[in-house]
């Protein structure tokens, strides 16, 4: 069964109390933006995801996305939903109000998305791409297009796509053929066929907006030579009402393997009318502005995954009854005892919940960057802010798509047979949670951009403010008496030792060697997120034991479980930091080792 | 026409509540609270009846700890007006709460006072019966449909044979039952804007009105656990046994 209620107590913890001396808060802009009343929107947003969007989760995926005569639907349910969902302003959350959106951070933003994505992250994509979208147009287009449609957009009304992929590329863009020829009036017609375009159509909105990467007659081959368009799919009237359908149609929708009410659509774009967003031969730049902000939204459908998941397999080995604890039944009084006395169910149980604490704890951190750099007045933080962000969208983006994956696998698992099955719902978050890993740049991708881009970038000084905070949290903790604490602190030294070490290592045999960076690149980036997450449980742990000391009355047990999920993480996970140190330092020799032919 | 409604802030309809210890109560340490189901629909209706014009004015009222502060938010959130805290720690119990109602009502001139039928932590159903008393006015009680024409309101009751509809003269007092409409979500702009709205934080002496409890609670336990049944072989044994049992002659 699916299950799930938002985590609200560790939700607000992360956002009000791990990250207060970040550096990070205090905006004016959000000063109006009180704890009290962002409880309320986390606690109204749990009710929209679990009464709404959870119960059109199974039943989405079971009927799918149709495509008939250039027409597709969404399944039953996700209209109504999408209505609601919009209706009660969801939509335009973290939108500028100047649009109409409601102006929220995106600390919190990420936590609503998270709810989401839990419980249909199908659904995700058809606001999350319109949000994507209206990021780029505020960003790079003109006036004029700003007021066309960013109004509605925001709303809800219409919603939006960004069309990269061609079906002969997808990581390597440079190799796009879709066509831009310019037009006397200033707009361009759009030609080329596009394939799978998340929210491409459907009939959630009376309109779509589409945002395409296309080649100018006359622009220089490769990357440099790509622009943005936005291609709408019917003329808008001066009014705001839609007019002629433009020159874009449906040739079908992609089949997948999960992810299935969510309408993947190849796309012909046949003469469209279309206008420049941004400069001619600039589009990558621009669609990068989207992609940044959707990179951290997919890491956070990962995490989203991965908490439903755990919820899932945590009410199942509650109530699965099979054979007798190890130590003796557990519960006399019935035929067996439930499968959650077991020591390797524990495992899994809590690895898929350190994941998702880590994950929620590391993304919140992220989130405030992002609010930070975006909204600071102080010159200094709005730098360090965005050097963070810089280094972490990589991480967030692979690291939590491959634990929400595995968090996934790990419910079903815990649910046996049970969960091989569809009926209980479980092998759909494995199925749903799997492309996450690929879109908007594969994990290999993100671990290249990291190692490739981020780390050498400004001479390192992206690595800064990660670094610093690491240090300065050891430095901190080191002389602690307290037992636990003295422990964790430890094993977050090792780690950090491990990530300092590593780094050097590719600074210096990248510089002479690229493949040797590309072949540490992915156990870099775990390293990484592991340190990250280290970070998080150790924060979180120093922070959980002041409160304990001063009575945490009612949160007693919340602090409590916290210091005991951090102990998994440092005894059961984060030692993995050492394989990935091994195996960094063994550089390239062994992955190149066979000729291509032994393959 | 202003419409009062009075909230309870009580354990949430989710959380399977256990009983303390020592047996004397629910225990509420830790447990999720939330607005009464029944006061939501009442809520719910009053926004309703200002929606289609006739009503003017929604006032939430509510009495408990301060924590009803948060449910009052939650009123606020869906789309009423204003809102009004009666701050007390004591049990509340039908009777106080009434009288506190009355003395509000007094003071606001409601045309309409909806109200749950029951709240699902002590299913008293009384307040909204003993407020019509105390105010000497028509009560609709256990409401399907409520309808407002001129100076007069008609509703429809869920009685154990089926329907009744009754004509009342405002103002008068409804309470709900749980088929009369769905409660909306808050929209996230009508959140925002709960924070701003006038909440008045009032106690019941500021009402003339004593809350100290006039019930004594002796012992409060968890219902017997289901016990097994049996088999029968065919009807004649199912007859026997219930004779045996008493309860079929």
């Amino acid at each position: 069964m699916q299950v799930y209620d938002a985590p609200l107590r560790d939700m607000r913890f992360v956002l009000h109390e791990l990250f207060a001396d970040d550096g990070f808060g205090g905006l004016k802009k959000f000063e109006e933006f009180t704890p009290d009343l962002l409880d309320a929107v986390l606690e109204e947003a749990n009710k929209v995801a679990k009464d709404v969007l959870l119960p059109i989760n199974a039943p989405g995926d079971i009927e799918g996305c149709t495509y008939e005569n250039g027409v597709v639907r969404t399944p039953k349910g996700f209209k109504a939903a999408y209505d609601t969902f919009r209706e009660g302003g969801w939509a335009s959350l973290a939108s500028d109000p100047e649009w109409g959106g409601q102006g929220l951070p995106e600390s919190v933003n990420k936590l609503v998305e998270e709810m989401i994505c839990a419980t249909n992250v199908s659904f995700s994509l058809y606001p999350g791409l319109t949000h994507g979208a209206t990021t780029a147009i505020e960003g790079h287009a003109s006036d004029e297009l700003k007021h066309a449609y960013l109004p509605k957009m925001v709303s809800g009304e219409w919603s939006g796509t960004m069309c990269l992929t061609e079906s002969h590329c997808g990581t390597d863009l440079g190799l796009l053929r879709t066509k831009a020829d310019p037009q006397p009036d200033g707009s361009f017609k759009i030609t080329g066929s596009k394939i799978f375009i998340s929210a491409g159509d459907h009939d959630l909105t009376d309109n779509v907006i589409h945002l395409v990467l296309a080649r100018i007659a006359d622009a220089p081959a490769g990357v440099k030579g790509i622009s943005l368009f936005l291609v709408p799919k019917f003329m808008p009237n001066d009014d705001g009402s839609v007019g002629a359908r433009n020159g874009v149609s449906v040739a079908g929708i992609e089949h997948k393997m999960g992810l299935k009410a969510s309408a993947t659509c190849q796309i012909n774009f046949d003469d469209a009318t279309g206008w420049l967003v941004g400069q001619p031969h600039k589009g990558m730049a621009a669609m990068f502005t989207m992609m940044n902000t959707e990179r951290v939204s997919v890491g956070v459908q990962g995490l989203g995954i991965n908490e439903i998941a755990y919820q899932s397999a945590v009410a199942y080995a509650k109530e699965r009854l099979q054979g007798r604890s190890l130590s003796g039944a557990k519960r006399p009084d019935l035929a067996a005892d439930p499968i959650i006395v077991h020591p390797d169910v524990r495992r899994m149980l809590m690895t898929m919940r350190v994941y998702a604490e880590g994950c929620r704890a590391l993304g919140q951190w992220c989130a405030r960057a992002l609010d930070a750099e975006k909204h600071s007045d102080d010159p200094e933080v709005k730098q360090r802010a965005t050097d963070f962000v810089a280094l972490m969208t990589p991480v967030v983006k692979a690291l939590f798509t491959d634990l929400g994956f595995d968090a996934a696998n790990l419910a079903v698992q815990t649910y046996g047979g049970h969960g091989y099955i569809r009926e209980h719902g479980v092998e759909q978050f494995a199925r749903d949670a799997r492309i996450a890993m690929i879109y908007e740049g594969t994990n290999g991708v993100q671990a290249l951009d990291l190692v490739g881009r981020k780390l050498p970038a400004n001479m390192g000084r992206n690595l800064r403010p990660f670094f610093h905070a690491v240090s300065n949290l050891c430095e901190e903790m080191a002389p602690k008496q307290d037992k636990a604490l003295k422990a964790y602190t430890g094993g977050l030294q090792q780690a950090f030792g491990a990530l300092q070490l590593s780094t050097a290592t590719i600074a210096q045999k990248g510089m002479k060697d690229p493949e040797e960076a590309g072949a540490a690149a992915t156990d870099y980036l775990r390293l990484m997120g592991l340190v990250g997450m280290g970070y998080c449980f150790l924060k979180a742990s120093k922070i959980a034991y002041a409160k304990l000391a001063e009575g945490a009355g009612d949160d007693e047990g919340f602090y409590k479980a916290k210091i005991a999920t951090a102990g998994f993480f440092f005894d059961r996970i984060l030692p993995q930091a050492t394989a990935m140190f091994l195996a960094i330092k063994s550089g390239k020799r062994s992955l190149m080792a066979l000729d291509e032919a032994a393959f | 026409m202003k419409v009062l409604v009075p909230v309870k802030r009580v354990i949430d309809y989710n959380v399977k509540p256990r009983v303390k210890m020592d047996g004397t109560g629910v225990d509420l340490a830790n447990v999720k609270m939330s607005m009464n189901p029944f006061d939501e629909i009442a809520v719910e209706e009053a926004i309703r009846l200002r929606e289609k014009g006739a009503a003017t004015e929604v006032v939430v009222v509510s009495i408990g700890p301060a924590k009803a502060q948060e449910t009052l938010r939650t009123a606020l959130a869906m789309g009423a007006d204003r809102a009004i805290l009666v701050t007390t720690d004591d049990a509340v119990e039908p009777l106080a709460v009434a009288k506190i109602l009355k003395a509000i009502a007094d003071e606001e001139q409601p045309g309409l006072v909806i109200l749950g039928k029951q709240a699902i932590d002590d299913d008293s159903n009384q307040t909204g019966q003993m407020l019509a008393a105390l105010m000497g006015r028509p009560q609709g009680t256990f409401a399907s449909k409520v309808e407002v024409e001129g100076d007069s309101v008609t509703v429809t009751r869920e009685v154990d044979g089926g329907l009744e509809t009754v004509k009342l003269a405002i103002p008068a007092i409804v309470t709900t039952d749980l088929r009369l409409n769905e409660p909306r979500y808050a929209s996230l702009p009508n959140i925002m804007k709960a924070k701003s709205k006038p909440l008045a934080n009032k106690t019941p002496t500021d009402y003339g009105v004593d809350t100290t409890p006039r019930i004594e609670t002796v012992k409060v336990s968890e219902p017997p656990k289901r016990v097994a049944g049996i088999k029968v072989a065919d009807v004649d044994e199912l007859v026997a046994k219930l004779k045996a049992m008493g309860v079929a002659a």
